[in-house]
């Protein structure tokens, strides 16, 4: 798999629920792109103010004859890049990178799994099941957001799961609370062998825990598309790392952009977001002179 | 105004046969565009979207002796035109980097220029033997470090303690390969600073890195980076950077600068060289633009070419001279000849403002002379 640059044409950006779901013509990124990915987007336009790229994960992707592979992703406005990208109309060109990342690693042998997703984390679950389906496997969907009309895709993930829960903060629909409320009874009434997991930290956070708990401890294991910003997107900036731990136990500040946004839950050091574990690799005492060695 | 005409022709014209080769010390480069340490890691993960070997070169990320775990997070801050960064040097140390990265940008035929970082005189001096026997092409030395043995001041900072930096770097490195001191423009004499660097025996001066800077969150109300402060990078600081290389090559005409502040395109990068950079470096508009470098070096190529350079050389430093009035001579279009008394230039005389009618019908009839337009002209 190889990133490419594309100068995509927007064909569509259309409203869903509170989400704005933008359709572009990004041959290359489409027919390489696996569930789980990202694309960065460049906004602002070539003279713009904004130099950073925006990441979002692909919901879809699709061969259409006329126009190459065209991808789809799903994003709420959070504030002025994503603004100007609601500002986009058909026609408009937006300069995209992708398919960047780790994808969702999938079972070898069929087994029963558990897609969570939360607001628009929901987005990379749905072409995840397409894919764990064909390979045999059964999907139990659980969606949560804070409010009804940020619940993405509630209608596909009852089409194509065993079954679905919901949960809103506000319970304008399904269950009242969090997903990780309900996640327990689902990994027990499906018998689930894995998560998935996309949406805020502080959610997969918790499917983590849930998750390891499960079978009176015994757990199973979890694989989460984490979200830390970045600026970059494609691994030269160093600016989105979380600390990690990998095989050999050593935990590292890990890029999320190119080791991620895939990770095995509980190899993340959830207490330790924001903060560098003082065991890390390399490691050092803060200085005093704070910001002085960024340069 | 033949002038434009000759511009014209040749922008549109970008099959541009330019000389792009520049020389750095002993370091001939086909071409002046490097990436800016930090902004291209070891060079890797740009690969899918530049011809590395291409390029002038790589400056990898600033290594140090040991790993680096780098700074908590958020270590960024999008900020207007830039971006603040606090990243703290986080890196593998110069023994995985040594046997990965080096390696990596050796096996690929991409020329590499070493960025090197210490918190003393002593660490430099290692980094720099390190690096003997090693497929390097140019050091550079990052000096906007704090040093740990005189309370935190940044070598960068202080013009005696960034020549002994430079100074302990040139006793240790492979004598054939140029060492280039880079230099902060947190300095209230930044030429003091180049100079010290250039009678330590520095081959050339990178100019610059980031400045400081804070971003508050007005919603938490807090700093927006953990680290605080952070560097301040991206095109809020061309002009800031243009001015930095101005005043060292007025300063020091025969020594090689490499410039870097904000080049988002070929006519940014045109800038520092006509203010006296040899080459540049493209930094935070890589993360705007993964083929930023290669993109910037096609345009400085037909900037170039549309200005009748035939090679680079003769551009760096070129806005330092006085100004005269460069026509290509093949290109002159008038010749010899006497040009026709422009029609404008012709004495006219007006009604009184208020006979003026604005009919199009009018006017075309009274066409014989004037042509008065609807818009402004721009004059
Ligand atoms: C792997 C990944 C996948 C994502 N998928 C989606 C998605 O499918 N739909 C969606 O709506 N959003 C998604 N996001 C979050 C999205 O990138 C941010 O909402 C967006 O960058 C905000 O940009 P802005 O200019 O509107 O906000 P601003 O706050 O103005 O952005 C300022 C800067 O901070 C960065 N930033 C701010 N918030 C985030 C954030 N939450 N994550 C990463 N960077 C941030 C921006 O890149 C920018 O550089 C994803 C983020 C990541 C890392
Ligand atoms: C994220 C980031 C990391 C950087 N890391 C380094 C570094 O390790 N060593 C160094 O000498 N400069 C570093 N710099 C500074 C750049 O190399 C460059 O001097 C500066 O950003 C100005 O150029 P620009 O505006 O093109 O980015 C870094 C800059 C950024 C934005
Ligand atoms: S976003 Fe730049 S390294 Fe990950």
């Amino acid at each position: 798999m190889t990133p490419v640059q594309v100068q995509g044409e927007v064909l569509s950006v259309k409203q869903v629920g509170a989400y704005l779901s933008m359709t572009v013509v990004a041959s290359g990124v489409a027919e390489q792109a696996r569930p789980g990915q990202f694309v960065a987007v460049a906004v602002g336009g070539d003279d713009g103010a904004m130099l950073l790229r925006r990441a979002f994960s692909i919901y879809q992707v699709a061969q259409r004859g006329v126009y190459g592979g065209t991808v789809e992703f799903v994003f709420s406005v959070a504030g002025k890049g994503t603004a100007w990208l609601a500002g986009r109309r058909p026609h408009d060109t937006v300069d995209i990178v992708g398919p960047l990342g780790q994808p969702f690693a999938l079972p070898k042998e069929p087994a029963r799994c558990v897609l969570v997703g939360g607001g628009y984390g929901a987005a990379p679950l749905f072409s995840l099941s397409d894919a764990l389906r064909k390979r045999g496997c059964r999907v139990d969907v659980v969606l949560g957001a804070a409010t009804a009309d940020r619940l993405f895709g509630a209608l596909d993930a009852k089409r194509m799961a065993a079954s679905v829960a919901f949960t809103t903060d506000d319970g304008s629909y399904g269950e009242q609370g969090r997903v990780s409320d309900v996640l327990p009874e689902v990994i027990e009434r499906t018998r689930a062998e894995v998560v998935y997991a996309c949406g805020p930290m502080a959610m997969l956070e918790a499917v983590t825990r849930v998750a390891s708990e499960s079978y009176g401890g015994a757990g199973i294991p979890v694989k989460v598309a984490v979200e830390e910003s970045m600026a970059c997107g494609v691994g030269v900036c160093m600016t989105c790392v979380l600390p990690v731990v990998g095989d050999d136990g050593v935990t590292r500040m890990t890029r999320s952009c190119i080791e991620g946004p895939v990770f095995t839950g509980d190899r993340i050091r959830w207490d330790s977001l924001g903060a560098v574990p003082a065991d890390a690799l390399g490691a050092m005492a803060q200085f005093s002179t704070a910001g002085q060695m960024a340069r | 105004m033949g002038d434009v005409q000759i511009r014209t022709s040749a922008d549109a014209t970008p099959a541009a046969d330019v000389d792009m080769s520049t020389s750095l010390g002993r370091l001939d480069v086909p071409d002046p565009v490097f990436t800016a340490s930090g902004c291209a890691a070891a060079g890797r993960e740009l690969a899918p979207f530049n011809d590395l070997s291409a390029l002038g070169g790589v400056v990898t990320k600033s290594i140090q002796v040991d790993p680096r775990s780098g700074r908590p997070t958020p270590r960024m801050a999008e900020t207007p035109s830039g971006m603040l960064n606090s990243i703290g040097l986080q890196g593998p140390g110069i023994d995985a980097f040594l046997a990965k990265d080096l390696r990596w940008l050796a096996d690929n035929d991409v020329r590499a220029a070493v960025s090197i970082a210490g918190g003393s005189v002593e660490e430099y001096a290692r980094l720099a033997g390190r690096l003997r026997g090693q497929p390097v092409a140019l050091i550079e030395v990052n000096i906007s470090c704090p040093n740990v043995e005189d309370r935190g001041h940044v070598f960068a900072c202080d013009p005696n303690a960034a020549a002994a930096v430079v100074a302990a770097v040139k006793r240790n490195a492979p004598t054939s390969v140029p060492v280039f001191a880079k230099l902060s423009p947190d300095v209230t004499d930044i030429v003091a600073v180049a100079q010290s660097c250039v009678d330590a025996g520095a081959d050339g001066l990178s100019l610059i890195n980031t400045t400081l800077g804070v971003s508050i969150d007005t919603v938490t109300m807090r700093p927006t980076l953990a680290g605080i402060t952070g560097g301040l990078s991206g095109p809020a600081i061309r002009p800031l950077a243009v001015r930095c290389v101005w005043q060292v090559h007025a300063a020091l005409p025969d020594v090689p600068l490499m410039g870097i502040g904000g080049i988002r395109t070929g006519t940014d990068a045109l800038e520092f060289v006509l203010a006296g950079a040899s080459a540049v470096q493209v930094g935070t508009v890589i993360f705007n633009d993964p083929s930023a470098p290669s993109r910037i070096s096609a345009e400085l190529r037909t900037a170039l070419a549309a200005r009748g350079f035939e090679r680079l050389r003769d551009a760096i430093g070129l806005a330092h001279r006085p100004p005269a009035i460069r026509v290509p001579e093949e290109a002159d279009p008038l010749g010899d000849e006497q040009p026709e008394p422009d029609p404008v230039r012709r004495h006219v005389s007006f009604d009184d403002a208020s006979t003026v009618t604005f009919e199009a019908e009018r006017r075309r009839d009274n066409a014989s002379n004037v042509t008065v337009n609807e818009g402004n002209e721009g004059d």
